[in-house]
Formats: C-alpha cells, sequence, structure tokens
C-alpha cells in the first residue's frame, strides 16, 4: 500500500520481497551485515495472519535468539527489527521504514568488513 | 621410483590432531611404508632450511593442522603452499578456525591483560607482556607476532581439501590417504567427510519425532542428558542439525551432544545462523515474553553455535564501535 498511495518513505531501504517471514533465515540476515547493511527490517503479517499459518511465529522465535548472539559479536540489537505490518498498512510501513533509518544513522554506519580489517 | 614426499605441520593447535595420526595405529606403519615424510614437528626433527631446500611443488601433500594466529604460523603455510602439491586443511582449527578461533570473541590485548597480568597464578611484578623484540646480554630475542584475528587455513592460504574432525577420525584419515596416494581424489575444494547432516546417521534419530517443542535449553553443567532420547528433543543444544556427518558419532555414542566440530552442512553458508533457523520451530512460544525467555536460556550463543567455526562464519569476530581503532 505504501507504494500506491505515494507515501514518501527513505530511500535508505532496499526491499528484498520473500513469501513469509517465515523464510527469512538468520543467515541472510547475518550476511546483510557482513556484507554492508547497517540495519536490517523484517517485516511480516500479524500474528494469526500467516498464510502458512506458524511462518511469523517462527520468524518471532528465532528474533531474540539472533539478538542475543549479534549483541555478543558487537552488533547493537537496534540494527535489527522485527515488525508485524500487514499487507494494508502503508502508512504504518513507511513510519518503521523512517523510524528505523533513524535508529540506524544515530547508531552510526556498521561497516563490519572495515571494523574486522581495522581489527585484523 | 621415489616415494611421495608428505609434510605435517600444526599451526595452533592442542596437539590432539598429532594424535590423531598416531592412533592409525598399525595403519599408520603403512603410511609410513609408502611415503617420505619431510617434515614432522612433533615426531621428527626437520629444520625450516630443510624444508626450505625443496623445490616448488616437490612435496606430494603437506598436512597442516590448527588454525593460523601468528606470523610464524603465516609464514611456515605460506612456505608449505609453494612447495606442496597438494594442502589439506587437517582437523576442524585449520579447516574453520577451531577452538582457537574462539579468541576472536575478544581482542589480543584482553588475551595479554589476563593471560599475564589479571591471572591470580602470574606473578609479573613488572608487567612484561610478549614483545616481538628482546634484548638479552646482547643478543636480540624475536617471537612472531601475535594475530588480534584468528583465521583459518583458507583465509590465508590455497586449500585443497579439508579433512574436518576435532580431531579427524582415523579411518577418515586412512581413508583420504589412501585417496591421495591412488590419485583417486573428489573435486578440489572438498570436504572428506558426509555431504549430510549428523542427524541423518545419528544412532538417536528414531528418537525424534516428526515435530516436537521444548520450553528452554537445559544445559549439560546442571543437568544429565537422557541416555536414548534426541539430545534436543531433551532440551540439549546438539548441533547436529547443522553439522557434517562423517564423524561416526563418536560424541553422541559417549552421551554428549554434537558440538559442531565437522562444520557446516555443504548447503549452509553459516552454521550458528543455520542452526538457528532451525531453532524456531524447536521453541514453544507464542508470545515475545516468552520467545524471549527461550532465548535467554541459551547461555553464550556465540560460543555455543560457532564453538568450533567463528573465523570462518560469516561476521568472522567480535568487533566492538568502541574498541575499532
Amino acid at each position: 500500500m505504501a507504494g500506491t498511495s505515494r507515501l514518501q518513505y527513505p530511500p535508505n531501504l532496499t526491499a528484498i520481497r520473500v513469501m513469509c517471514s517465515g523464510r527469512v533465515d538468520p543467515t541472510f540476515i547475518v550476511k546483510a551485515l557482513a556484507g554492508g547493511a547497517d540495519g536490517v527490517l523484517v517485516a511480516g503479517c500479524h500474528p494469526g495472519d500467516c498464510h502458512y499459518t506458524e511462518g511469523n511465529y517462527r520468524a518471532q522465535r528465532r528474533y531474540p535468539l539472533l539478538i542475543n548472539l549479534l549483541d555478543q559479536f558487537g552488533i547493537e540489537p537496534e540494527r535489527v527489527r522485527l515488525e508485524w505490518i500487514s499487507a494494508s498498512e502503508g502508512e504504518r510501513f513507511a513510519q518503521v521504514v523512517r523510524e528505523l533509518t533513524e535508529t540506524v544513522r544515530a547508531l552510526g554506519p556498521l561497516h563490519w568488513k572495515e571494523r574486522m580489517e581495522a581489527l585484523a | 621410483m621415489s616415494k611421495p614426499k608428505v609434510a605435517f605441520y600444526w599451526c595452533a593447535s592442542c596437539g590432539g590432531c598429532e594424535e590423531a595420526v598416531v592412533d592409525l595405529a598399525e595403519t599408520v606403519l603403512d603410511v609410513v611404508q609408502a611415503v617420505e615424510i619431510v617434515l614432522w614437528p612433533v615426531a621428527l626433527d626437520f629444520k625450516l632450511e630443510d624444508v626450505r631446500a625443496y623445490r616448488h611443488g616437490e612435496i606430494a601433500v603437506s598436512f597442516i593442522n590448527g588454525s593460523v594466529r601468528n606470523s610464524e604460523h603465516e609464514m611456515w603455510v605460506k612456505m608449505l603452499r609453494e612447495k606442496s602439491q597438494l594442502v589439506v586443511a587437517f582437523g576442524a582449527c585449520a579447516h574453520l578456525g577451531g577452538i582457537p578461533g574462539l579468541a576472536n570473541c575478544t581482542s589480543r590485548d584482553e588475551i595479554f591483560q589476563n593471560k599475564y597480568l589479571r591471572s591470580i597464578t602470574v606473578a609479573n611484578t613488572k608487567g612484561v607482556l610478549p614483545q616481538m623484540e628482546t634484548w638479552v646480554d646482547g643478543y636480540n630475542l624475536e617471537l612472531p607476532e601475535i594475530w588480534n584475528t584468528v583465521r583459518s587455513l583458507d583465509q590465508v592460504i590455497d586449500v585443497d581439501y579439508y579433512l574436518p574432525g576435532c580431531a579427524p577420525p582415523p579411518d577418515s584419515i586412512a581413508k583420504a590417504v589412501n585417496a591421495i596416494l591412488s590419485g583417486n581424489l573428489p573435486p578440489r575444494g572438498s570436504v572428506l567427510a558426509s555431504e549430510k547432516s549428523l542427524c541423518e546417521t545419528c544412532p538417536r534419530n528414531e528418537t525424534k519425532p516428526e515435530t516436537f517443542t521444548i520450553d528452554s535449553f537445559r544445559r549439560l553443567a546442571t543437568d544429565a542428558p537422557d541416555q536414548e532420547k534426541c539430545f534436543l528433543v531433551d532440551g540439549f543444544v546438539c548441533m547436529g542439525p547443522a553439522t557434517r556427518g562423517g564423524c561416526g558419532e563418536r560424541c553422541i555414542r559417549g552421551n554428549m551432544p554434537c558440538r559442531g566440530c565437522f562444520g557446516p552442512t555443504p548447503d549452509a553458508l553459516d552454521q550458528g545462523a543455520k542452526f538457528l533457523a532451525s531453532l524456531g520451530s524447536v521453541s514453544r512460544g507464542k508470545t515475545m515474553e516468552e520467545v524471549r525467555s527461550f532465548a535467554d536460556s541459551l547461555v553464550d550463543p556465540m560460543g555455543t553455535l560457532y564453538r568450533f567455526s567463528l573465523p570462518s562464519s560469516l561476521l568472522q569476530r567480535r568487533t566492538c564501535a568502541k574498541e575499532v581503532p
């Protein structure tokens, strides 16, 4: 809805469409962060709304495990956000993207590769 | 015809991989008959100069164990790469970074502080830390430079084959050595073990229901696992689902959950993240509070999920923004 409603949201987001938030393997998130992303938004359908019945619950169960793990790596938990946004909630989507962009901007770039090289 | 020349070398390792070679028992005699060992620091007295004298590619195969974590390791493995036709990363440390790779959770400075200054069993009144150069009675003594980040072998040199495991089981060593001697080798870059996950051959696989859930993790430090039940069903972290099989299930048979030494399955890019994905289906929680408490019951996820594979994982090490120079 955000697109068809002509809603503005920051261009910092690269959308990667998957069938279900349950499809988002933690590997994808880790790979994005290792490969230069400064933050990751996982946006799924509201609990109870899953077309596959369980997908978003799986995403939810993995999320705090991943956050705990990333924290040990030195990656701030705020960089990875899990939100329930239905297809009709265009304004909410735009709002979450704005918020996450600001949060990440305040934290500064992650620059994972450069950080690793600096600590070689 | 002269026998093929074989070198064994160790970098940052515990010596367990050397034990594994000795564990070949009588087979080791056949190997020794068939090859000429040109370097084996743990057992034979060859010097750097001996190896340096070999021509490019003169050594048929070098088996290198241990992770690479200082400038001396780097010098040796680069030289062995140049002199060898084949390089085999022998054991979990060379393959993935291994247990020494857990040093990537911290930094060289922190390790030095703990080891040489804070440790209560160390009397270091002058606060001396390892230095690359020291003058003693007019002599300049040198030590290799210890790196801040531990690396797997293939992050430093090209590796032809990987022999996984901590330590590799004798039968897989014998198989690999025979394959090399007979020239009957899989494609370059192969990991010489099963392509399937450990669960496929796990003796406890039958006790694992199609679907199951658990409330929280139990720890080996405070709880004893059941003798027959699948460890995950029983609530213990068992890396089997994300770990390559072929180890002979030695730990499982000793009532110890898999710790992941054979590394990720071929389709997994990152062993820890892959295992974490599979945990999404075993937690029982529905609300954020429930799933958070489930997550918090997994103490030290980094050290548990990347026990053997931290240096070769996607993120490779801990880096804190404030610690980066």
